[in-house]
């Protein structure tokens, strides 16, 4: 049987048969993943981009918590209507400290990467807890429980700073030993609306002129 | 080659457990299409969250899709690898015990960790949900999985593998590798882990991940089941086996590529796009080649069509598989995706794929294989024949609806005046969206009504019956 060819020894072979597979399907992952993952100015913090607060971080695992990202996007692309729409559009460096990431598949509510600053904690309170007092047709569901839950109610909060630091994020020891503290007193609603208010303030504002114009055809 | 050795008589294929993971399947097709529709109901009628966290849309979705993608459809492709891989190699499954332990472990990662999503244990990258202590399990259940399964194909007594198994082959060994990459994590308790990747990379690997998820479970896993299932239901063998090969190569190497077309316009490298826009365009050839094996193996059995609802069903399923691999190509063109990204237009694509192809092909093996299974008739071929035209206006409804709502999203949200300012609030055009996400709940309805008549066909088809004894025949000198 010297006659064989490659391929026939391959259907012949399962040893071999696993190998082609895992070799062929490594190729893509190796040439186009692999890369990005060394790519420096992916994982640079701009000027402006700082950890989240204790506070800030237990709002953002409320946010993963309930899904929110099912239905909102933090991702602006640079075309005009969606910069006109939410405001500057999305850079990388602006997410280094974001474990997962966040940038959503669906916009079935609205884009939230700029929505920090853009209305008030009150009005974001109203709105978590019955979304048609103030957006009279919206059909996100209501979260009245984040206003009985207590922000710590885990108590796992150091354990996430310490686990974040272990991973690069320059928490201090300070922040670390002061988290609690950050969560005295505050609902689990406080933390969301201060994630949501933090969202996207780290880039300043106002950058149309750097903005990648696509064609008017194309934009429609 | 006496390591091709001849069957003893004593020996049995195993397909007891073969039958418990169909059952299995159909029950979380049931719960996981359930969950669908109800958050389908949500979106029209958001009272229906009932102010309560277990069924507010946000973790109602992920268990549907967990549940759906993990419970029903990997379920149904284990136990259709156990059934075919025994038959094409001509030997009972190596280590059944530990096929026994990879039916019930699986089943029990799905039951509680879907009462986790509800729980609100969620890592938020698509697909992979599920927390650290779930991803280890599933993790060690999948190795199993492998070795009962290349431990068959390792004992067999055909001398060539069959195609079908190395798209199994295929499904197993890449979601493994997909798996483990995409969920690395520090763990911080018991139920909550920080991503080792942050940001943009995070993005370039979770989609690695998501859209290969889709390439090598829902796509490669089920062509392995098309591969075995169809030529046996048309009693004609593979159209051209040689451009089964040829597709399956093809297909391992570039559907590997496609996943940057997630991140399109993103802050993510553009070279890393680019790339991933034309690898996805190439990878229409081996997507519509298995397509084309397939309807072209049914080619001389047409009349079989009238009578028979298994073949039915994968005929259609492969009709909806060419559609869904060619949207999917024109959808990762940059420019159809500036219209098209976020918008529920990619909830069409995923769903004619998901429904259309995966359900549909999986109904249709179901149909072909519980019969076999308890040597009984279909209970009702009539009900059978119902459950496809269900499944087929089901599915065309949900397509439809939402190509109607996403077309509308993504031309509105960008549209501008003669002073080029915004023309629509965003409020607006989710308004507008109401009667297409009516049309897509009772559509859901539709195809679920389909499923669980099938679900009653099949009990009353497997009730009171035992599983058949089925030794493996002899091999012919020239295959062994």
């Amino acid at each position: 049987m010297s006659g064989l060819s490659l391929h026939q020894r391959l259907e012949n072979n399962i040893g071999l048969l696993i190998f082609g597979i895992l070799f062929v399907t490594a190729i893509g992952g190796l040439v186009q993943v692999l890369p990005s993952l060394f790519q420096e100015s992916l994982s640079t913090p701009g000027i402006n981009t700082r950890v989240y607060t204790p506070l800030e971080l237990t709002g953002r695992d409320i946010y993963i918590r309930e899904g929110c990202s099912t239905c909102h996007s933090q991702q602006i692309r640079p075309l005009v209507a969606e910069v006109e729409r939410y405001g500057s559009y999305s850079r990388a460096e602006e997410f280094v400290y974001d474990r997962p990431f966040l940038w959503g598949s669906k916009r079935t509510g609205p884009d939230l990467h700029r929505i920090g600053g853009k209305y008030s904690d009150e009005w974001h309170r109203l709105h978590l807890l019955n979304p048609r007092s103030v957006v009279p047709n919206s059909i996100m569901p209501a979260y009245p429980w984040l206003a009985n839950n207590h922000a710590n109610q885990t108590n796992d909060i150091v354990e996430k700073l310490t686990g974040l630091q272990s991973l690069g994020h320059p928490y201090t020891q300070d922040d670390i030993d002061n988290a609690e503290t950050d969560l005295k007193n505050k609902t689990e609603m406080d933390a969301l609306i201060a994630y949501l208010q933090k969202l996207g303030t780290s880039y300043p504002q106002g950058e149309l002129s750097w903005l990648i114009l696509y064609s008017q055809g194309i934009c429609l | 080659m006496s390591k091709f050795a001849s069957p003893g008589t004593h020996e049995v294929y195993h397909d007891r457990v073969v039958k418990i993971l169909v059952m299995f399947s159909i029950f979380w097709a049931l719960l996981g299409m359930i969950a669908g529709v109800y958050a389908a109901a949500e979106l029209v009628w958001p009272a229906l969250n009932l102010e309560n966290p277990w069924l507010s849309f946000g973790r109602l979705r992920t268990l549907h899709t967990n549940v759906v993608i993990f419970g029903f459809g990997v379920s149904a492709l284990m136990g259709t690898a156990y059934y075919s891989v025994q038959r094409t190699s001509h030997v009972p499954l190596f280590a059944p015990k530990l096929a026994w332990f990879t039916c019930w472990a699986w089943q029990i990662a799905i039951l509680l960790g879907g009462i986790s999503l509800l729980a609100g244990f969620n890592t938020s990258k698509e697909y992979a949900e599920l927390e650290w202590p779930f991803d280890i399990a599933i993790t060690l259940v999948w190795v199993c999985f492998a070795i009962v399964f290349f431990g068959t194909i390792a004992t067999r007594r055909i001398r060539e593998i069959y195609i079908s198994n190395w798209f199994y082959g295929g499904l197993i060994i890449v979601i493994a590798m997909l798996h483990i990459v995409n969920n690395l994590a520090i763990p911080v308790t018991l139920t909550k882990s920080y991503s080792l990747y942050a940001g943009a990379q995070d993005a370039i690997v979770q989609w690695w991940y998501g859209h290969n998820a889709v390439g090598f479970l829902l796509t490669g896993g089920f062509l392995g089941m098309m591969y075995y299932f169809l030529p046996k239901q048309a009693e004609r063998p593979i159209w051209s086996y040689r451009l089964s090969i040829v597709a399956f190569w093809a297909f391992a190497y570039s559907y590997i590529w496609a996943g940057p077309h997630h991140l399109h316009f993103n802050a993510v490298p553009e070279w890393v796009q680019n790339l991933g826009m034309l690898m996805s365009l190439v990878l229409l050839a081996p997507s519509w080649a298995s397509m084309i094996n397939g309807i072209m193996t049914v080619s001389t059995a047409w009349e079989k069509l009238r009578t028979d609802p298994a073949l039915k069903f994968i005929v259609l399923a492969l009709a909806f598989y060419g559609l869904a691999t060619f949207e999917g190509p024109m959808m990762a063109i940059k420019t159809v995706n500036i219209i098209s990204h976020f918008t529920d237009w990619t909830v069409g694509h995923v769903h004619s794929g998901a429904l259309g192809w995966n359900a549909l092909i999986t109904f249709g093996t179901f149909y072909y294989l519980i019969p076999r299974l308890v040597g009984a008739p279909l209970y009702s071929v009539a009900l059978a024949n119902l459950h496809f035209w269900l499944a087929l206006a089901g599915t065309m409804l949900y397509v439809v609806a939402m190509w109607g709502a996403g077309v509308s999203q993504g031309v509105l949200w960008l549209s501008l005046d003669e002073l080029g300012e915004l023309r629509y609030t965003f409020t607006e055009i989710m308004q507008a969206m109401y009667p297409y996400y009516l049309l897509r709940f009772i559509a859901g309805l539709v195809f679920l009504i389909g499923a669980a008549l099938m679900a009653f066909n099949l009990w009353k088809t497997i009730a009171g019956r035992h599983t058949v004894t089925v030794h493996p025949p002899q091999v012919t000198e020239a295959y062994a």
